[in-house]
């Protein structure tokens, strides 16, 4: 990048080489393989060099945070399927932990070690395809394949717990939807000691040191560490400019914290990767890393998933009580009644509350306002997705028009969470 | 484990004696829980020089901006003013988290831009001002980013109807011959 550039406010510019040269227009998008969904970005270039990058989203505006202000809080998971549609799992964990946030519960162990699972599982899902894909949109075909497979088999795990691949829907207010099948946690761990090594062994076979993605990718997309956190980065594209920061260690949450149990167990082991590089290689390593500390988080949990209910005790009025109850007593009746009748349901206080999950793109939150009844009063979600975009004329200025597609790729930019 | 955020609002207090911040938790728990997200009032003539002092003392050093959106508190019991604007502010070197609110009214919301602050509020800002119509007085590039240009309505605004007011029906067809 020319010393020359010159980054004000998201609106970035390039001092061309020849001055009165020619610029010239190029639309990347809405509709573009390269853009995996529909953004569109305005780019002036001079000759195949960015002068400067306009970028126009809301394609995919459909109003979920208004949605949010009309459906209840276990409605709404619905919503939160279709945010980050790589991995939904983990919008739901997130949306869910803000929930609790609110209405001040504290769910069981084992619902605990099973969402932890689940996010961590929700978390190489994503990588996969983020990894997969920055391979696939530098020319690379073969390695997109091989990491869907290993995909493929989390979609899997994740049909098997709650009977959908995509639209999961898996988490309740204090609970689950339901809890796992018998051996789920065994297939868990076959696919984390076994499969998905193999894989990512084969997958950086062809690509880590391949010397044409290092070239393509190696110092593009610079971003500085202190720029990192000025722009709001989180996740993986932070970690990747040096900012120590993993809201799984800062902030402990499910199994990250220590005695998540109630009885004293220490957190889960895991490491937090981090790289200096600042561009999309040092990205694409970060998120490799990841995927790796994330299966041995649940090769450590698959094994000891505490015994017990998924869902908090029926005192706390907030989950449906067994339908075994409610067929045979009257007090289960009386209380599925109470929370399915649309004037009655949730009681949670009065007053606002934030939650925040670390998820594959980010930090993912939610900011609740409650006035005390069914529905939220406002329900803000916090994309990380849009949060980490809006640097993206910052990092393409001053390259080549075909590193925009590499920028793009290592950014894992999700539409329809950016446009909510 | 997060910060205490209290230092933070004790600080505030002796460096901004005459401003009332009215800190409180956000949510009030009774005695249940001592809750540790705070929440404090910035009045938004002082809103500029109080986030510039968040931002630069060593003993806050918020230097990011987590997330900016608006409240619609005109539905909600007992407020008194209609949109608040809040900022969630982070400390990556402290760990703390604080959040601030800027009350504004109708007509004409408005507050100061913090972009000079932090880069990232560029486009929440721009979200705030497309879905509640609240202006951020001296961002470079205020346009709206989720709803096209010409939408006049301000979606997340509580008087606006969940199913809009006839867009997506009364919406232009272009055909070949008028294109």
């Amino acid at each position: 990048m020319p010393a020359d550039t010159q980054v004000e406010y998201g609106v970035a510019t390039y001092a061309p080489e020849e001055p009165g040269g020619d610029v010239w227009v190029l639309n990347l998008g809405p509709q573009h393989p390269a853009t995996h969904t529909t953004l569109r970005h305005v780019l002036e270039l001079d000759g195949e060099r960015v002068v400067s990058c306009t970028v126009h989203i809301g394609y995919l505006h459909s109003g979920f945070e208004k949605l949010g202000e009309h459906l209840n809080y276990n409605q709404y998971v619905v919503v939160t399927d279709r945010m980050n549609y790589v991995s939904p799992m983990a919008n739901n964990i997130a949306w869910h932990h803000a929930c609790e946030r609110l209405f001040d519960i504290e769910i069981t162990p084992r619902c605990k070690a099973i969402r932890t699972i689940i996010a961590e599982l929700a978390r190489i899902q994503d990588h996969l395809v983020c990894v997969g894909c920055s391979g696939l949109d530098l020319g690379g075909y073969t390695p997109f394949m091989y990491l869907f497979n290993p995909r493929e088999l989390i979609l899997d795990l994740f049909e098997e717990v709650c009977g959908h691949r995509f639209t999961t829907s898996y988490t309740r207010v204090g609970g689950l939807m339901q809890d796992i099948t018998p051996g789920w946690g065994a297939k868990v761990k076959r696919f984390c000691a076994e499969v998905l090594p193999l894989a990512l062994d084969d997958f950086e076979k062809l690509l880590t040191r391949n010397r044409i993605f290092i070239e393509r990718t190696k110092g593009i997309g610079y971003i500085s560490r202190e720029d990192a956190i000025n722009w709001g980065l989180t996740g993986p594209l932070a970690r990747a400019s040096g900012v120590r920061r993993d809201l799984r260690k800062d902030e402990p949450y499910l199994c990250y914290a220590d005695n998540w149990d109630g009885q004293g167990s220490a957190g889960v082991d895991f490491k937090v990767p981090i790289s200096e590089g600042g561009d999309c290689y040092a990205r694409y390593l970060v998120r490799l890393a990841e995927m790796r500390e994330s299966a041995r988080i649940c090769l450590q949990l698959a094994d000891n998933i505490p015994s017990g209910p998924v869902d908090v005790l029926p005192l706390e009025k907030v989950t449906l009580p067994d339908k075994r109850e409610i067929y045979s007593s009257i007090e289960g009746l009386i209380h599925h009644f109470e929370q399915i009748m649309t004037n009655r349901g949730f009681r949670p206080p009065v007053g606002e509350a934030y939650g925040a999950n670390e998820t594959a793109n980010g930090e993912l939150g939610f900011y609740l306002v409650s006035r005390g009844d069914n529905t939220p009063y406002r329900a803000r979600c916090r994309p990380p997705s849009f949060i980490n975009y809006q640097c993206f004329p910052h990092l393409v200025v001053g390259h080549q028009i075909s590193d925009v597609v590499a920028v793009l790729s290592g950014m894992n930019i999700i539409a329809a969470e950016l446009d909510r | 484990m997060p910060g205490d955020p209290t230092s933070v609002i004790t600080i505030l207090r002796e460096r901004f004696a005459d401003v009332d911040f009215a800190p409180a938790p956000l949510i009030d728990r009774g005695r249940r829980r001592a809750d540790d997200q705070m929440g404090v009032r910035i009045p938004p003539d002082r809103l500029l020089e109080v986030m510039r002092f968040l931002h630069d003392d060593p003993r806050c050093r918020f230097d990011q901006l987590c997330d900016l959106t608006c409240v619609d508190y005109s539905e909600f019991h007992g407020a008194t003013d209609r949109y608040g604007v809040a900022y969630s502010l982070l400390s990556t070197v402290h760990n703390h988290r604080l959040w601030a609110k800027c009350f504004v009214n109708d007509p004409a919301p408005s507050v100061p831009s913090v972009v000079g602050i932090w880069k990232g509020a560029d486009w929440l800002e721009r979200e705030v001002w497309d879905l509640f119509g609240v202006k951020f007085e001296g961002h470079p590039d205020l346009r709206r980013i989720v709803t096209w240009e010409g939408f006049e309505s301000h979606p997340l605004r509580k008087d606006y109807p969940l199913r809009g007011r006839g867009e997506r029906e009364d919406f232009d067809v272009v055909t070949r011959e008028s294109a």
